[in-house]
């Protein structure tokens, strides 16, 4: 029997908590006004992780994903994720 | 009988030998445990040693944590064995959950390879045992994301229970409260940025680190 599952393109932007010292942010906000970019500020640095993965529908796709980001994406003391899924196509599975 | 101590080596791990020579050089064994491996081999004492344990990706220590040799080790140091976690190392005991808080990128990001002063702040820690609380201890340090942070109701809980083992003396990092090193509610779980395996010869200019060599060896 084949199993039916749709493939989801999943796109994690990891940045930090609020309060939590961001010095590649600082850094960077601090170099602005030598470009003569002095009206920049709240600059904060983070990662983007970007993926494919296959769920019966939508609501699993992100239930897996907030699973993969608490437990490994993100260190949940200093980091937080934002996920944002988009369905990619109908995929059938052996 | 002498103690054995097991030295964790993950992919990119490179402080693994110093660890060893300074255990050996003060009367213990030191033996290699793989990270594959589940398997302590009746080890005494567990050091996870500095390093880039899988290239540091994602996060330092963030890899390292699911190996099954980590599995052992957590088995280990909830059971009540010493656990020792330098520098990558202690990352790698933050990421799995053995100690609490977080090593963030250095304030002023900048890579720190220098010698420094920490104080120690309490007797009571496997790796303190043997030391004087206040005593002044020169260690090398050798880290970008040495920074130690956490919340404050984990600090309030660090403070009130005493579990803050190493503070620098003139904070190189940026640390919160200049914590240099931390130990878990047991106090048989701890972790420190300072190389103490890099102090332990005259040779290599300081002889600091030996007195935590011995506490952990608990060889005096």
């Amino acid at each position: 029997m084949l199993g039916v599952s749709l493939l989801f393109s999943v796109f994690v932007d990891v940045c930090l908590r609020k309060g939590i010292a961001d010095p590649a942010g600082s850094t960077i906000e601090r170099s602005l006004p030598t470009l003569g970019f002095s009206n920049v500020r709240d600059v904060s640095v983070g990662k983007t992780i970007r993926f494919v993965i296959d769920a019966e529908n939508e609501k699993e796709a992100h239930e897996k994903v907030e699973t993969i980001c608490s437990t490994f994406l993100t260190n949940p003391v200093i980091e937080e994720a934002e996920i944002t899924i988009e369905n990619l196509e109908q995929a059938e599975r052996n | 009988m002498s103690a054995t101590v097991g030295v964790a080596v993950f992919p990119g791990t490179n402080c693994e030998l110093d660890s060893i020579h300074a255990v050996e050089s003060l009367g213990g064994n030191g033996k290699i445990l793989w990270h594959s491996s589940k398997n302590l081999a009746e080890v005494d004492a567990v050091i996870i040693p500095g390093g880039f344990a899988h290239g540091d990706y994602l996060r330092p220590g963030a890899i390292a944590r699911f190996s099954p040799l980590m599995s052992a080790i957590s088995d280990f140091a909830n059971n009540g064995g010493p656990v020792l976690g330098i520098c990558n190392g202690f990352q790698v005991l933050t990421e799995s959950g053995l100690l609490p808080g977080a090593l963030q990128k250095n304030k002023g990001l900048k890579f720190l390879c220098k010698t420094v002063e920490v104080c120690v702040v309490t007797e009571n820690s496997t790796l303190t045992r043997n030391a004087v609380k206040g005593a002044k201890l020169s260690l090398p340090i050798n880290h970008f994301e040495g920074n130690f942070t956490c919340s404050n109701e984990t600090l309030d809980t660090l403070l009130e229970q005493d579990r803050v083992v190493l503070r620098y003396c003139d904070n190189p990092n940026g640390s919160m409260n200049d914590i240099a090193g931390i130990c878990n509610e047991a106090r048989n779980v701890v972790g420190i940025m300072p190389h103490p395996e890099r102090a332990c010869d005259s040779l290599l200019g300081s002889e600091d680190g030996k007195i935590l060599f011995d506490s952990l060896l608990g060889s005096n």
